[in-house]
């Protein structure tokens, strides 16, 4: 049960990652490497800060700003300067690297002795619920890990609604056009280049915000924890889209995007109950989403030979 | 009468310098008075499509100068110009964002040129106009304005884009060949919506066409490009009398006396080199 609010919790977290690779790759078309770097980043910045007495929520508040910052300098790298969007990722990926490091002063930051956002809802659970443990379906629970999970749940909820809105205004559905037809949005006189720069930002900063969470989630902050992760976000993407049938609704989308964060999640999870190696997980995330791409494609034309 | 759009000497030669080199503008001048409804001619190559972008602001001019509505908008971005201009592509694909509903396309053209807040992209008011407007185009697309502008036909779209880029009355209007993608019917359609709109809103507009008759029902003044130079600018009365079969035979001439000229040269060639 603990295995799977675990699950349940980290899945929601990473929703966050999900819906930033879901703007710039689905609505952008980009596929944003940033994103390895950016969750670090907010990983980085919201440790740091906590360790150095900040208060938790300001310094969550810090993280998504840095990943705002950092997927800017990355839609600058692409637009003004005009270099592939995706070596512009790679180039400020490598950059947040040392920046990464920089920011912590070491490979690793602990945060088991530190208040967070996740010890903060424990004890609010705690003290709404009476006692250190709830029956869950006949199921005894720790009423702080639940707590925490409806935390998580509250988050990824807000993340949905603000993407949701800002993608119905004025400038957010022109962005969404941007994606899809640059020309057209410059002939309604919108500027394009600015559009895109602010994609990858928005992108970047809810990627940190859920690496932020994520750190304070497992207690630690470490450089390594961003690597293959824009694959990830792109995994749960996909499940998203499997589940809500392909939809253009931006409602539906997002929360595919949910659903397919935790679900992917939670296949993880189980697969690695079942004994699958940890060090095997990326080759069988990059393998899944080789295939998620590549075989509808292939279904549809084999569908076309036999008819 | 003051005009509303000047062009000044444009000129412009793309791959300068290399074995692609295309000398696409060489030196137009050209005054169109306000509501004029002109069409552009030419052969391919001619260097109306061309002359179309150098307006909107595809690409910055080597030479000349763009007075539109009073504005020197030569050094403008694209994105700045189109404040002032409307747009209708020779690709229905162009004009629109496939993924969003026609009425988050109307969206955006109700924001032509006026800036864009975080207030909502879809109200009330707007989506009343747009049903009562997109009834107007009698294709009974006002029953289908959530649906994804992607789903529907060339026609359709062309005709919703013609539409969109009227919704702020533009300064000036430019049609690429709008109509040249189309079916001969959605094309007839269209063209008829075209002159519809044109003549209500009495806009200044530029087209681009490869039709003769298109160009001899259409409008008050033909300009014929040839070789990135004005070659004829008919309008009045000349243009009123105007035959298909005339606008052909000027097409034949500009050919032969380019034919000529190359055999003249080659004459001079031959015999004093």
């Amino acid at each position: 049960m603990t295995l799977l609010l675990g699950a349940l919790t980290i899945g929601l977290i990473l929703s966050l990652l999900a819906m930033g690779v879901m703007v710039s790759f689905r609505i952008f078309s980009v596929p944003d490497i940033t994103t390895d770097g950016s969750i670090t980043l907010g990983a980085a910045v919201a440790a740091t800060l906590i360790v150095a007495g900040v208060p938790p929520s300001l310094a969550t508040l810090a993280a998504l700003a840095a990943g705002f910052l950092a997927g800017s300098v990355t839609g600058v790298i692409h637009t003004k300067f005009k270099i592939d969007a995706l070596l512009s990722g790679i180039l400020v990926m490598t950059a947040l690297y040392s920046i990464n490091l920089r920011v912590m002063g070491k490979s690793n930051v602990p945060l088991m002795s530190s208040g967070t956002l996740a010890t903060e809802a424990g004890a609010l659970g705690e003290k709404l619920l009476g006692s250190a443990r709830v029956n869950v379906f006949g199921w005894p629970v720790a009423a702080a890990d639940l707590s925490v999970l409806f935390g998580a749940l509250a988050c990824a909820v807000i993340g949905a609604l603000a993407v949701y809105f800002f993608f119905r205004t004025e400038i957010g559905t022109a962005m969404r056009a941007t994606g899809d037809n640059p020309q057209m949005v410059r002939a309604m006189g919108a500027n394009v280049e600015v559009y895109r720069i602010f994609g990858l930002a928005t992108a970047n900063g809810l990627i940190a915000l859920s690496g932020a969470l994520l750190a304070q989630y497992q207690g630690f902050a470490d450089a390594q924890m961003g690597i293959g992760m824009v694959v990830w976000g792109l995994a749960s993407v996909i499940i998203g889209e499997a589940l809500t049938g392909g939809t253009r609704s931006l409602g539906l989308t997002l929360t595919g995007a949910i659903f397919g964060s935790v679900l992917f999640r939670l296949l993880v999870a189980i697969a690695l109950r079942w004994g699958l190696n940890p060090n095997d997980l990326k080759l069988i995330t990059a393998i899944f989403v080789f295939a998620a791409l590549v075989l509808p494609g292939l279904i549809g034309k084999l569908k076309r030979r036999t008819t | 009468m003051t005009a509303m759009l000047s062009l000044t000497n444009l000129r412009k030669t793309f791959n300068e310098g290399t074995v692609n080199e295309v000398r696409a503008l060489q030196g137009i001048d050209l005054e169109v008075e306000e509501g004029a409804f002109v069409q552009l001619l030419g052969m391919n190559g001619s260097g109306k499509s061309t002359l179309l972008n150098a307006v909107a602001g595809s690409f910055y001019l080597d030479a000349g100068s763009i007075r539109l509505a009073g504005v020197d908008i030569t050094r403008q971005p694209e994105h700045r110009r189109a404040t002032l201009i409307g747009r209708v592509f020779q690709n229905p694909f162009s004009g629109t964002a496939p993924n969003l509903s026609i009425a988050e396309n109307f969206a955006l053209a109700s924001r032509r040129g006026l800036g864009r807040g975080l207030g909502w992209a879809l109200n009330r008011r707007l989506l009343d106009d747009l049903r009562a407007r997109v009834a107007t185009l009698r294709m009974g697309l006002e029953d289908r304005i959530d649906n994804a502008i992607g789903s529907l036909s060339g026609g359709q779209r062309q005709a919703l884009t013609l539409l969109m880029a009227t919704w702020l009355k533009p300064k000036l209007l430019l049609l690429d060949e709008h109509t040249a993608a189309l079916d001969p019917k959605s094309a007839d359609q269209v063209i008829q919506l075209t002159e519809e709109i044109v003549s209500r809103e009495k806009l200044t507009t530029l087209m681009v066409t490869h039709s003769m008759q298109q160009a001899v029902n259409l409008g008050g003044r033909i300009v014929m490009l040839h070789k990135g130079q004005v070659a004829h600018d008919l309008r009045g009365a000349d243009k009123r009398r105007l035959r298909p079969e005339d606008l052909v035979d000027r097409f034949h001439e500009i050919r032969a006396r380019e034919l000529l000229d190359e055999r003249a040269a080659e004459l001079l060639r031959a015999s004093y080199l």
